[in-house]
């Protein structure tokens, strides 16, 4: 919302800087976003006479004029224009002056002639024909009567470019503040200065409206008023400079006087207003209605659109005249020639209006307002200022009686004035009285302990929006902190515990964290080949994505890792080991949400990175999180996974996750040329699993004992089974079991393999002897020998 | 023999000083002092002298022993020690050549301010909660006073599931949600991930994060709002930062407020970084809309509450100078070993 200076100090009395202003504006809840003088960027540009005009001697269209610039010497200028006579009123640039678009403007010779500076046209000054339409495009601008024609006198003064206007943010909830009435009353409250809105005064000419127009509103749930008038004998002409000056402040190009009266008058007053040509109203009615699916009507922007039964119409007898609320149609509209119009000041349903807008593409001045609800009260009182401006401005004869079709209650919103409430609830101390002056600055009324919300003031509907409108006034910078006094323990809970440690351990073994979005393109499940059945593409979808790639929200957090690992690898960084806590969505039949669960994601690449680099991060992640005696199984069915390469972890039979290698035809999908290995854990059976209790245990008191031990058996045995077989025989003095080599080829027979352990080996009750840790080993080789395993000799 | 004593003193004194390692002077102790030594062949002497002359003899012989044994393990000393420095000046290093290179792994930026947050939060007594991400239209806009065709609908670009289901687009959800399955008083926060219909750009993301703080109690006030909010922005921004409360509007607070920081750039002089106004805004709060508290199942005429929102991103690129967000979700290893 653009407000102009110069109209609000017609309402209130207010003398500060403008910076002044814009901050208190802002404290008091309308957000200055920024303030611009007008004309600001030009300078010593005054307003002069030409005296003489002569033809240039070297030149055919060069002309040298004499001006008077009200000084002592008249000044000589060339110009090249061809529009001037001797007497024209000019805004000359003097010598050092700087015209819009920043250019300098310095005395020099023209073609070997003298000249003092430059006469300027419209253009120079930063303005265009709407706001003088008098004035010629490529010619100097000779200044009218509607400007003061004091010669020296400033361009800026003379011809009222020198508002200051102020840009503000408006919050949805405050229509009635997009208006320059609503911020007057904004501002005598923030200044407390006194404000009031002058009743208009309407003079008639007779007749009577209702033979001349019919109103019904036919949809009374998306109209709740509509309130019309006739004006006759309309010459449509230009707007008085002021007015036209007020439009330009506040962003809208002046017309003709007609269509800028119903401009001024949603600007002024926040209600937007229409004007049709009465001959162009069948059967000089109004209808109300809906429209017919197919019906079209070409608006005043020339465009022709197709409504819908869903869409507010203005019709006549026939047709739409006008999308409500939204924009006129171009057939109805004021033109030249127009004698006879009706004013249209009415009150929709906001969401209808919204919507109608949003399917046609066209938010106006006229659907912004709207959309938020305005006041239905303001409909009557809006007529009759387009009226008084018809008056003024001495536009047409206003034709008696107005037509009002209101189809709104008389109810108000009443609230107990409860100031100590108030003051306990924002933590403050404002007196009773002081409240009420506060209310009353905004034309609420408190009378016996009740406050009557004014009809403008939808927003005010509890007692806590009585009390923001007393703190605002009050100032939130007022109120005073009062640190909170502790009445509960703040803590992570043991979920956020255990993501904690999972996130420290990761990144104290060297992993870096990511984050990637949930949203992925369901064609990356292409790419980590997904079978088309595959349950895991059946995701969550959103309908109105920004773009392929972020249309389906992830069931597995592989893709959105794999896309990192190769953003990575084609940015040339030569290794990367990354993690994430990632959710992955799942759909959930007969539900509306899905099963967000939290994968642990881990990837890495380079860095002479392998299988067993990965394992042994799960490993001491495991460790770290106290899950023991989980299973490791090699797996060789998972579609992106190395069939050779790829281990599934598992605690009690309930699956865990699985790590290993990424499948080379994947790893080609992404164009990546080394090896990659993932893991991926579920974190809430990891939650179930986990112990992050530790009890202490006494420190060893007697000596170990350390046996190497090396068999030899089938390659397909895996180690892990031998370490099972081992611990088993050993018992409870087996400490610790170390593989430390495993060996195939010349000394060992083809298909077999040597595994060498270190056990070490300690009891608790005493030093051991040679002949317990003898014996255990022969327990342990008994074991191995009833498997066919023997020890390597 | 006292001649030949005294000629042995100095013979040894002369032979220890030339000693040029521990083995030489090993070899001069046994030389001297050894069964076979000098001493002794002096000493084997002793039966010849008289009784008088014995004890006098054997003190100069014991005398001459103490004096060799003395000037041995002196030199001894001295030789240990230049042997050590010897030792210690072979073992010098080129100490300006770089260490061995130890792997480190990177917090995302966006965790390292959310960590910082969540332990401020928790110093005053916040515990966390979360929420669902694809959430009820009913929790994301209705219980939080949005009803179907409000305005705020449209300035929230909403990534619809179905029609009642959505991907929130904000973390405000959670309020409704906590309070339903808890009563006053009421302190948390919730961080998560938000959804809005934005093309990704420098300054712009589909996906951002959120922290929600609500706190439900009875006669908690603005005032409560104000110190609260002090104390989060003095942690995150420096002891000197100042707040300041700009009236706003949100349907979901009454009253509402945008919350500025004093520039922590320029400390509130003006500079390119706050645009000049020398205050930069950094979240939305105020207090519960009393029809939110009835939502979440709480008695407004008996509690009061306030809440507030702050974007993660938007306080990470301030803290560490980012000029584009879209490095955050980039994962870019060049970007994430700088933190």
């Amino acid at each position: 919302m653009l407000l102009s200076k110069k109209w609000l100090k017609s309402f209130v009395d207010i003398d500060v800087s403008d910076k002044e202003f814009a901050d208190v504006m802002t404290m008091c809840g309308s957000k200055v976003e920024c303030f611009e003088k007008e004309g600001e960027e030009l300078s010593n540009i005054v307003v002069g006479k030409v005296l003489s005009l002569e033809r240039h001697p070297d030149s055919d269209h060069l002309w040298i004029c004499k001006i008077d610039v009200g000084a002592e010497d008249t000044l000589q200028i060339v110009t090249g224009a061809q529009n001037l006579k001797e007497g024209d009123i000019v805004p000359v640039a003097l010598d050092n002056s700087v015209v819009s678009g920043g250019k300098h403007i310095k005395k020099g010779k023209l073609r070997g002639v003298e000249s003092a500076g430059m006469l300027c046209s419209l253009g120079e000054l930063g303005l265009t024909l709407h706001d003088f339409p008098y004035a010629i495009e490529d010619g100097i601008f000779v200044l009218g009567d509607d400007c003061d024609l004091t010669l020296g006198k400033d361009i800026r003064e003379a011809i009222g470019l020198d508002d200051v206007v102020t840009e503000f943010e408006i919050t949805p909830n405050r229509p009635d503040c997009l208006s320059v009435v609503g911020l007057a009353r904004e501002a005598a409250a923030g200044f407390k200065v006194p404000f009031s809105v002058p009743v208009s005064d309407v003079k008639t000419a007779g007749g009577d409206v209702n033979e001349l127009l019919k109103v019904n509103i036919i949809d009374n749930e998306n109209c709740y008023r509509y309130a019309g008038a006739v004006v006759k004998n309309v010459k449509i002409g230009q707007s008085p400079r002021w007015l036209r000056e007020r439009l330009r402040a506040s962003g809208v190009r002046p017309i003709n006087n007609i269509v800028d009266i119903t401009n001024y008058v949603m600007l002024e007053l926040g209600q937007p207003m229409h004007a049709f040509d009465l001959r162009y109203l069948e059967g000089n009615t109004v209808n109300v209605r809906k429209a017919v699916k197919g019906e079209t009507i070409t608006t005043l922007d020339g465009v022709e659109r197709e409504l819908d039964d869903s869409m507010l119409v203005i019709a006549d007898a026939k047709k739409p005249v006008a999308v409500a609320g939204v924009m006129g149609g171009e057939y109805s509209g004021i033109m030249d020639d127009t004698t006879t119009i009706v004013f249209e000041s009415a009150c929709f349903k906001g969401t209808s209006i919204r919507l109608t807008a949003k399917k046609l593409g066209m938010r106006t001045e006229s659907s912004a307002r709207y959309e938020k609800e305005l006041d239905p009260k303001g409909c009557r009182r809006s007529l009759m200022r387009a009226l008084e401006l018809v008056n003024i401005l001495g536009a047409g004869d206003v034709v008696d009686g107005i037509v009002d079709c209101d189809c709104t209650s008389d109810c108000v919103t009443t609230l107990p004035f409860m100031p100590e409430w108030t003051n306990n609830f924002i933590g403050i101390n404002v007196p009773k009285d002081e409240q009420k002056k506060i209310l009353e600055s905004l034309e609420f009324k408190v009378e016996n302990d009740v406050i009557t919300v004014p009809s403008f003031r939808a927003d005010v509907l509890h007692q806590a929006d009585v009390a923001e409108e007393i703190a605002r006034f009050y100032g939130f910078e007022n109120i005073e902190s009062r640190p909170l006094v502790s009445t509960t323990a703040g803590a992570l809970n043991s979920t956020q515990r255990l993501q904690k440690t999972v996130s420290e351990t990761l990144l104290s073994c060297g992993l870096t964290e990511i984050l990637t979005y949930s949203f992925i393109s369901p064609k990356y499940y292409n790419k980590i080949n997904l079978p088309e059945d595959s349950i895991l593409r059946n995701s969550v979808v959103i309908t109105n994505p920004l773009g392929e790639d972020t249309s389906v929200m992830r069931t597995t957090p592989i893709p959105s890792l794999m896309e990192v690992v190769s953003r990575n690898y084609n940015n040339r960084n030569e290794s990367a080991s990354l993690f994430e806590i990632a959710t992955v969505y799942l759909p959930v039949e007969g539900s509306d949400l899905a099963d967000e669960k939290q994968k642990i994601t881990m990837g890495m690449y380079g860095n002479d990175c392998d299988f067993f680099t990965i394992k042994g991060v799960v490993e001491a992640l495991l460790e770290k999180v106290g899950i023991k005696g989980y299973d490791v199984e090699a797996v060789s069915d998972m579609v992106y996974m190395h069939p050779g390469r790829t281990a599934k972890l598992s605690v009690d039979g309930e699956e865990l996750g699985y790590l290993g290698e990424l499948l080379p035809d994947v790893l080609d999908n992404y164009g990546i040329d080394t090896k990659v290995y993932v893991c991926e854990l579920d974190f809430n059976t990891f939650e179930k699993k986990c112990n992050l209790n530790r009890v202490f245990k006494h420190l060893p008191k007697f000596p170990a004992s350390t046996r190497d031990l090396a068999f030899v058996c089938s390659k397909d045995i895996p180690v892990l089974k031998l370490e099972r077989e081992i611990e088993g025989a050993v018992g409870k003095i087996l400490e610790s079991i170390n593989l430390f080599d495993v060996y195939e080829g010349s000394q060992i027979p083809e298909g077999m393999k040597s595994v060498a352990f270190n056990l070490v080996l300690r009891s608790a009750e005493g030093t051991l002897t040679d002949e317990e840790a003898d014996a255990a080993i022969k327990r342990v080789v008994k074991a191995l020998g009833k498997l066919g395993i023997s020890l390597r000799s | 023999m006292k001649v030949q004593l005294e000629a042995l003193r100095k013979s040894a004194a002369e032979k220890i000083a030339a000693a040029k390692s521990r083995a030489d002077l090993e070899a001069l102790r046994i030389a001297y002092l050894g069964k076979k030594g000098e001493l002794t062949a002096i000493l084997k002497q002793m039966g010849k002298l008289s009784a008088e002359e014995r004890p006098v003899m054997g003190q100069l012989a014991n005398e001459a022993r103490a004096f060799i044994e003395e000037a041995i393990t002196a030199s001894d000393n001295e030789l240990k020690e230049k042997e050590k420095a010897a030792r210690l000046k072979a073992e010098t290093l080129d100490v300006t050549m770089p260490g061995k290179q130890i792997e480190l792994g990177h917090k995302h930026p966006l965790s390292i301010v959310l960590d910082e947050v969540k332990d401020i939060f928790i110093g005053m007594g916040f515990s966390i909660a979360s929420g669902p991400e694809i959430e009820l239209d009913y929790y994301n806009f209705e219980a939080l006073n949005i009803p179907e065709g409000h305005p705020a609908r449209d300035t929230q670009d909403t990534f619809y599931i179905t029609d009642k289901v959505l991907l929130r687009t904000q973390t405000s959800p959670v309020q409704i949600r906590y309070m339903e399955h808890n009563k006053p008083p009421i302190r948390i926060i919730s961080p998560g991930r938000v959804y809005r219909s934005d093309a990704a750009d420098a300054t712009h993301s589909p996906l951002f994060h959120q922290i929600e703080g609500l706190v439900v109690d009875k006669g908690v006030t603005m005032g409560d709002l104000k110190a609260c909010l002090e104390t989060l922005a003095k942690a995150l921004f420096g002891e000197s930062t100042k707040i300041r409360l700009r009236p706003h509007h949100f349907p979901f607070t009454e009253p509402s407020c945008e919350v500025d920081v004093s520039c922590f750039r320029c400390g509130g002089k003006g500079c390119p970084m706050c645009k000049g106004e020398g205050w930069i805004e950094i979240l939305g709060a105020g207090m519960v809309h009393p029809q939110v508290l009835r939502n979440g199942g709480i008695d407004p005429e008996e509690y009061s509450g306030f809440a507030f929102g702050v974007g993660l991103e938007r306080i990470a690129l301030f803290r560490f100078h980012i000029d584009d967000i879209r490095l955050f979700y980039e994962n870019d290893m060049r970007f994430l070993s700088q933190f």
